[in-house]
């Protein structure tokens, strides 16, 4: 099932962590294998902030294989070295948990393609955010259990996005969860809910491109395919009006970047949501609960239609 | 029983108990006393004062406690029950067979009103999924919008939307209306079997996709037609039947129903009786 969640505040910041909690908490009923934030929080946009695993909190039903936790040391000791031969510099490090990291650098980039080949090149580890605002913070368990071991409910930054899990395309680690990043674009993250049937064609093709995957969550293809639109020089919503008919399947999806959210539902309107739109907030979710949770008043709220994109500004 | 090896076609069904009724002069059609109305009733329905009126407050309830109150409720004889607090919670009035006036102050998630036979309901706010799917009778008006499947499967009743509704609205219809005074999303009427859809405003695509029967009435734009609808001609009893029931149901009385567009079944998918590809082959 999953289930998705997104607000952007415009002209003012909010406490979008303990928002979003708020909202993917109302949701667990529709997925609680995995939870996944993506937070545009109030930075002063001279650092990069690179969220990142060295390793998997695995749960049943996973592929993934259960790893002694002396190796992320090891790892980490690796990404360190590349960073230094990448010309990056680390301002503030922060290990929240033994496989999950929050890096701060100083690093001149043109194109980020090179910088997370380079890292993800390490066995194990995987970039899960790299920008100048954007955290993405994804683990097992429902919205809360997340949001305690991350300590997200102080964030304070203009929009986010999350995703409530329910495993079924792909095993129940970190690796499949939402939201994805959109490699290799800075602050450009994607929560999805559906499901999408030209995955493997769609995939092919944009490894032939260069482009990489690192699960095999179906969800993860749309943050590429996107990605992959905007790297041919494509806008984010011409990207996402392409996916209309560039992915098979049903689906409504969120993608956030730096300053702005935006909402793409397939042709046949098969998966859910529910919007609030108003001049200083924008409220989307899978379920009305979800909005209500941020929301309790009377308010009017409606189902987007079959094929439709729209994408707000902060 | 006769050896079935040993007898003749005909003989063989005969023994085995068939072709024994007579049928002819006899009918199955049943005709409806209207003299034995008054026994027909659901078990554990009320018999409820449309006067005596209650407020009830679900914020703190969950949806099963929410349904067993307003069912308690009408056990008393209330007739009116106004439900505070609905914010959005899923399956809320489902399972009334009940006359009974019910309002709700504010929006309904998923599944509201669902399999309902009887009740008149008021909902000032929005509604999520499936809202009053399998509807046998009674009417339901929403202020606002509603999501997608808006009145799946019903059978009979009236179901109002002022607003727009979303994707699949009267999918597997068998009866009764719907009417919206806004627009509706695409593969609106889809696998109809029977009743009426009134959409003031647009449609997406595929409209009537793979109907088997029913009558469509579009007032706006149309996405595209699904297959096997097509458009039929708006008679005058067809805009005296639309201007009535709008004004019933106090929605676009001043609409101008003579542009709108009528769309039905073009009942090619109906060949029951042509046979299996595989079967036309062994025919040959």
């Amino acid at each position: 099932m999953c289930g998705i969640a997104g607000l952007i505040h415009r002209g003012k910041s909010s406490n979008v962590g303990s928002e979003l909690q708020g909202m993917l908490q109302a949701l667990k009923h529709r997925g609680e294998d995995s939870t996944g934030y993506a937070l545009y929080g109030d930075t002063d946009g001279k650092n990069f902030i690179m969220r990142f695993k060295v390793g998997e909190n695995v749960g049943e039903g996973s592929s993934s294989i259960m790893e002694d936790v002396s190796v992320y040391d090891q790892r980490k000791k690796i990404v360190d070295q590349y960073l230094s031969e990448l010309g990056a510099k680390i301002v503030k490090e922060e290990r929240i948990l033994p496989y999950s990291l929050r890096y701060e650098l100083t690093y001149d980039v043109r194109d980020l393609l090179e910088f997370s080949q380079k890292i993800e090149s390490i066995p194990g580890v995987e970039i899960l955010s790299m920008g100048k605002s954007l955290e993405v913070i994804k683990d097992l368990g429902n919205a809360k259990m997340v949001c305690d071991r991350y300590s997200l409910d102080k964030l304070v930054g203009t929009h986010a996005i999350g995703h409530a899990r329910m495993a079924t395309e792909s095993g129940v680690d970190i690796k499949s969860a939402h939201p994805f990043w959109g490699y290799p674009f800075s602050d450009v993250s994607v929560v999805h809910n559906g499901q999408l049937t030209n995955y493997w064609n769609n995939r092919r093709m944009l490894e032939n491109k260069g482009m990489r995957f690192m699960s095999e969550c179906d969800s993860e293809l749309i943050a590429v395919y996107i990605a992959q639109k905007m790297r041919e020089g494509a806008s984010l919503e011409e990207g996402m009006k392409a996916s209309l008919t560039g992915l098979d399947g049903v689906f409504t999806y969120f993608v956030a970047t730096k300053d702005s959210l935006g909402m793409a539902k397939d042709t046949m309107a098969a998966k859910p949501l529910v919007l609030y739109e108003s001049d200083d907030l924008v409220a989307m979710g899978s379920e009305e609960i979800a909005i209500r949770s941020v929301l309790p008043q009377e308010i009017d709220t409606y189902d987007p239609f079959d094929g439709e994109v729209k994408v707000w500004q902060i | 029983m006769a050896n079935l090896k040993t007898t003749e076609k005909k003989t063989k069904a005969q023994s085995m108990g068939m072709h024994t009724e007579v049928l002819t002069g006899r009918t199955q059609q049943k005709f409806f006393n209207p003299d034995e109305g008054e026994n027909l009733y659901y078990f554990g329905t009320y018999d409820v004062d449309f006067n005596k009126r209650t407020e009830l407050d679900v914020k703190e309830m969950s949806a099963p406690e929410a349904n067993k109150e307003i069912d308690n409720l009408m056990s008393q004889g209330f007739g009116t029950i106004v439900i505070k607090n609905p914010q959005g919670k899923h399956s809320l009035g489902v399972g009334i067979l009940n006359k009974l006036n019910l309002i709700f102050e504010g929006s309904l998630g998923y599944f509201g009103m669902g399999s309902c036979d009887g009740p008149t309901v008021r909902i000032n706010g929005r509604v999520g999924w499936s809202c009053a799917e399998n509807l046998m009778a009674g009417k339901v008006v929403i202020e606002k919008n509603a999501g997608s499947c808006f009145g799946a499967a019903i059978r009979g009743g009236d179901l109002i939307c002022k607003g727009s509704v979303g994707a699949r609205t009267g999918i597997d219809m068998k009866g009764g209306t719907i009417i919206v005074g806004g627009d509706a999303g695409a593969f609106t009427g889809f696998m109809m079997q029977r009743g009426r859809i009134i959409i003031l405003g647009d449609v997406g695509i595929n409209l009537g996709d793979s109907m088997y029967d029913g009558t469509i009435f579009i007032g706006g734009k149309i996405g595209s037609f699904g297959s096997d609808a097509v458009p039929a001609d708006l008679s005058a009893s067809d805009q005296d039947w639309l201007k009535r029931k709008l004004k019933v149901a106090e929605i676009g009385e001043k609409f101008d129903v003579s542009k709108m567009t009528k769309i039905v079944a073009g009942k090619k998918l109906w060949n029951y009786d042509n046979l299996e590809p595989h079967e036309k082959k062994g025919a040959i």
